[in-house]
């Protein structure tokens, strides 16, 4: 099996990776720049960092991905990349003609220090950026965080450099909906409506990367977020930022250039979450929670009735970003389930002590790990020394699920196997539908499959 | 309408109509939405399939997890390969250097995996922060007494095929340093195959029943051990043009060993590649026998059916885009046995002789592109109205969004392609997608009859007095 290397016993690590459970920061800045309309993402540093980015975010949507690349050279490395730049922003839009680039550097761009606000600049300077178009820009060193990071810092770059305060008040809540699927996107504009909350939220990848086939190839699918939305972002009323690692930035962006305040809130996944989001969205929308929504609560509450018994004790193990993890581990607690070991290669010490508030009175046993050395590796051990009876995290857990023979339940980025997630949400009462198939789908699987002949059920 | 860039005309030919010196071997041009990778990407490609080595990534997390299991390349013992292994730079680590902690790591690795051998890949950030990395290899060389080797595979410092090369100048420092003892005379090395859902095995087996010995095969199901000793094969046998054929001229200088150009793909280069071995070592005539009886037996199973699927097939157009020229010469000629028109043609990284050899291949009219990027592509296919994209992961959304059919032929591809049965598979594989009834749906085909959607579900006729069910959708009778 391919995982027979991992030792059972932990020895510490000082500094090594293995089977990294995270990646680097421009691919999430290429993503949440594909959540503006119009938009082509640029890489600012070598062609290898562009097509990788692509073709990792192709393998998870299968969606063709656009993005430029300032095809470093040694030249570029030892003079700068500004003059690479210059020339992309110029071929970009005589060629492509994007309404707006986003640029975001890479490590290479990084260490040789340059600058790409003056750039950018000069872009504008001396003419390169047509009337009417807009760069923007973000740094990305790879060497910094991780590819939620990323996403965090091209968030708050379209915060900071689009959002504008005009002083007419618009009657609109903001909403930073954090790394989530287009199908997330899509629900949490649904729940909106259906609230009677008008809100723009960015970045807004549906109608990008779930795109229908049209027989042609579209540079610039119908979604995203437009640049009047983005810009109007300071006039709002409110912010609701979603998930902290992906979107406390770009929050406290608009609220410190335009003084639009923030709700700082987990991501909605699961009962509890989704419960403090729709509140949320009553308060600052001013509105009362119709009917239809404490209708899907019902539904979804009315599932875990039903099938509760063969959710409790269970113990899960979860790894992945940071955002999606904290909402997960509560609504595994919300389901009388027992998220024993929590890993995300993202680093940052809120993860530990948000995880720890919701988890560590009711589950113990817990262990919690991110940053470095948190990786796929460590995880492994961790189930090879008490095992687990589930497993939810990205495509990559499918080596571990397959030597211990754990149910496992696909969830975060990159899903490169299977297919649903740009069309099927987790968030939301919905999405915890959703979640809750997939998790009982797969445990009563594992049942039946290894039941005895006179214990095996018909009725469950 | 979709321009091309005025950079990159003299990298789109049009045979039979432009006449310009075909541009190739060129940087790409910045802020064009390219489809290739980088340096670090062509060594990874070549030495990852070496199975009993480690290969560390040294440099920030992304380049070892975009890297990681994502290449079909099959192993027939250790699996250590498959393990994703990275420095993961930090920023201190970008300020004060990285030496220090790639030695710690690979001496804690080492000791913990017993690997034969160790590949260290240098990232774009080592060209810039000036890492050793060599003094690090030799460093614990001497300490672990294995073969610790150093790829200079900086992601700026060219292009894939510079990547190729600094893979290969590693393989180079492995081969002879091995034992050749009991080495038949009736010898090759296999290189430029990657076992690629099996390949490399299949062909061993071809070579194995006409009598000749596979000495070590590079990189595919490779080991370290093999390849240390590879100096001892009679002949090198390089397929994939791109990545090989340098490794290949420096062993013909060190080592003497010619070597010869082949293709696996399609009945008539596989066959040509047994031939062309077995006429090497003419003074053994039982080899070209062998090699004769096996084309006939494989052929005499094989035709028929391809027989069959010509049939359906015939008069379809491709389209093919692939990383290196050499592929798509087998693809085109592969394709036409089954009655498949290539209508545009081209690779990432083909050389001038490549690519006027495609010319030479290409029927008039055939469009011919170096470098190419999304845009192009899709306004090329339109155009041409093609039936079938040939490419790898970037390009296969592409084709799917334009209501065309799609078959792998890089990392992705789960089937073997390569020899008699490949050919079969290849051919299967081909017909499901353009057969798909998926198409019959697409709305490229409804609206190039004219018709909106909507409409093209109404397109059935009602036959009368013989209408059915299946066929009519608008008499109301059903």
């Amino acid at each position: 099996m391919l995982l027979r290397h991992t030792p059972k016993e932990e020895v510490k690590r000082e500094a090594l990776t293995i089977n990294p459970a995270k990646t680097c920061q421009p691919i999430g800045a290429m993503y949440a720049s594909l959540g503006i309309h119009g938009c082509l993402p640029h890489s600012h540093g070598s062609q290898g960092c562009c097509a990788y980015h692509r073709s990792t975010l192709t393998r998870h949507y299968k969606e063709p991905i656009m993005a430029a690349t300032s095809s470093f050279t040694e030249g570029s490395s030892v003079f700068g990349g500004q003059a690479n730049l210059l020339q992309a922003i110029n071929t970009i839009f005589t060629v492509y003609n994007p309404d707006i680039i986003a640029v975001h550097t890479t490590c290479l761009s990084e260490t040789i220090g340059d600058d790409v606000n003056q750039i950018a600049q000069k872009a504008y300077d001396d003419g390169k950026v047509p009337e009417g178009k807009y760069v923007i820009h973000t740094n990305t060193p790879s060497y910094i965080g991780s590819h939620v990071t990323g996403f965090s810092n091209m968030t708050a770059s379209m915060a900071k450099q689009l959002s504008e305060h005009t002083g007419r008040d618009i009657d609109q809540l903001n909403i930073i909906p954090g790394w989530v699927e287009p199908a997330d996107m899509v629900e949490i504009k649904r729940l909106s409506a259906e609230m009677g909350v008008k809100i723009v939220m960015f970045p807004d990848t549906s109608g990008v990367l779930d795109a229908p086939q049209t027989g042609k190839h579209e540079m610039y699918p119908d979604g995203g977020t437009t640049i009047p939305e983005l810009k109007s972002t300071g006039d709002s009323i409110y912010t609701i930022a979603l998930g902290k690692f992906a979107s406390e930035q770009a929050a406290q962006a608009i609220d410190s250039k335009c003084k639009v305040k923030y709700d700082m809130l987990d991501l909605p996944i699961g009962i509890s979450a989704t419960d403090r989001f729709i509140e949320a969205l009553a308060k600052r929308g001013g509105v009362y929670v119709p009917e239809s929504i404490t209708k899907e609560r019902g539904q979804l509450i009315d599932i875990v009735t039903d099938m509760h018994q063969y959710l409790y004790n269970k113990r899960v193990a979860i790894f992945g970003d940071p955002d999606q993890l904290i909402a997960l581990t509560e609504f595994l607690i919300d389901l009388n389930m027992r998220p024993v070991y929590v890993v995300s290669g993202t680093p940052g010490k809120y993860f530990e002590s948000r995880i720890m508030e919701i988890a560590g009175n009711k589950v113990p046993e817990i262990k919690v790990k991110n940053g470095s050395c948190a990786d796929a590796f460590l995880l492994h051990q961790w189930i090879k020394n008490e095992p687990v009876d589930l497993l939810i995290g990205n495509t990559y857990g499918k080596y571990i699920a397959r030597d211990e023979d754990i149910p496992f339940v696909r969830m975060g980025f990159p899903i490169v196997d299977r297919i649903g997630h740009s069309y099927f949400p987790t968030v939301g009462y919905k999405g915890g539908m959703r979640i809750l198939e997939k998790i009982l789908g797969v445990l009563m699987d594992k049942q039946d499959k290894d039941a005895k002949e006179e214990k095996f059920e018909l009725v469950m | 309408m979709i321009k091309v860039l005025e950079e990159r005309k003299n990298q789109i030919y049009t045979k039979g109509k432009d006449t310009f010196d075909f541009a190739c071997d060129k940087h790409s041009v910045a802020g064009s939405v390219s489809q290739r990778a980088c340096v670090f990407c062509g060594s990874r490609v070549v030495l990852y399939p070496i199975a009993d080595a480690l290969h560390i990534v040294h440099g920030p997390v992304g380049c070892a997890a975009y890297t990681w299991d994502i290449r079909g390349s099959l192993s027939s013992g250790p699996e250590l390969h498959r393990l994703s292994f990275s420095t993961d730079l930090r920023e201190n680590d970008i300020v004060f250097g990285g030496e220090k902690k790639l030695y710690s790591i690979l001496n804690e690795l080492i000791d913990k995996y017993k690997p034969k051998g160790v590949f260290v890949y240098a990232t774009c950030i080592i060209g810039i922060i000036g890492d050793d990395i060599d003094a690090v290899c030799r460093k614990l060389e001497k300490e672990k007494n294995i073969p610790v080797l150093s790829v200079h595979s900086e992601g700026f410092k060219g292009t894939k095929k510079d990547g190729y090369r600094a893979a290969c100048d590693a393989l180079l420092k492995l081969i002879g340093t091995g034992s050749t003892d009991n080495i038949s005379r009736f010898s090759i090395n296999i290189l430029g195959e990657f076992n690629l859902a099996g390949e490399a095995w299949m062909i061993k087996e071809y070579y194995r029943k006409i009598g000749i010995e596979v000495v070590s095969v590079m990189t595919g199901d490779g080991r370290i051990e093999d390849i240390k000793k590879a100096h001892g094969a009679s002949l090198n046998v390089v397929q994939c043009s791109g990545s090989m054929t340098g490794l290949a001229k420096s062993m013909k200088e060190k080592y003497g060993i010619p070597y010869i150009r082949v293709s696996y793909f399609g009945i008539e280069d596989m066959s040509k590649a047994l031939y062309d071995v077995a006429d090497h070592f003419s003074d053994n005539p039982e080899i070209l026998k062998k090699a004769k009886d096996l084309v006939t037996n494989e052929l005499s199973s094989l035709l028929p059916v391809l027989q069959k699927y010509r049939k359906t097939l015939s008069g379809k157009k491709a389209a093919i885009y692939v990383g290196g020229a050499f592929k798509a010469f087998s693809l085109i000629r592969a394709l036409k046995i089954v009655g498949i028109d290539v209508c545009v043609a081209g690779s990432q990284t083909g050389t001038k002789d490549d690519y006027a050899l495609l010319k030479d291949m290409c029927d008039e009219g055939t469009v011919i592109l170096d470098d190419s990027n999304p845009l192009e592509l899709s306004k090329y296919v339109l155009e041409k109205n093609i039936d079938l994209f040939i490419g790898g992961v970037k390009e296969r959304p592409l084709a799917y969004k334009l209501g065309i059919g799609f078959c792998d032929h890089n990392h992705e591809r789960k089937i073997s392609l390569a020899g008699y049965e490949g050919m079969l598979n290849f051919i299967r594989e081909v017909h499901a997608s353009i057969m798909s009834p998926v198409w019959k749906f697409a709305p490229r085909n409804s609206a190039s009859r004219g018709n909106t959607s909507s409409d093209a579900i109404q397109t059935s006729k009602c036959a009368g007095a013989d209408c059915s069910p299946e066929a009519c959708s608008s008499c109301g009778k059903f």
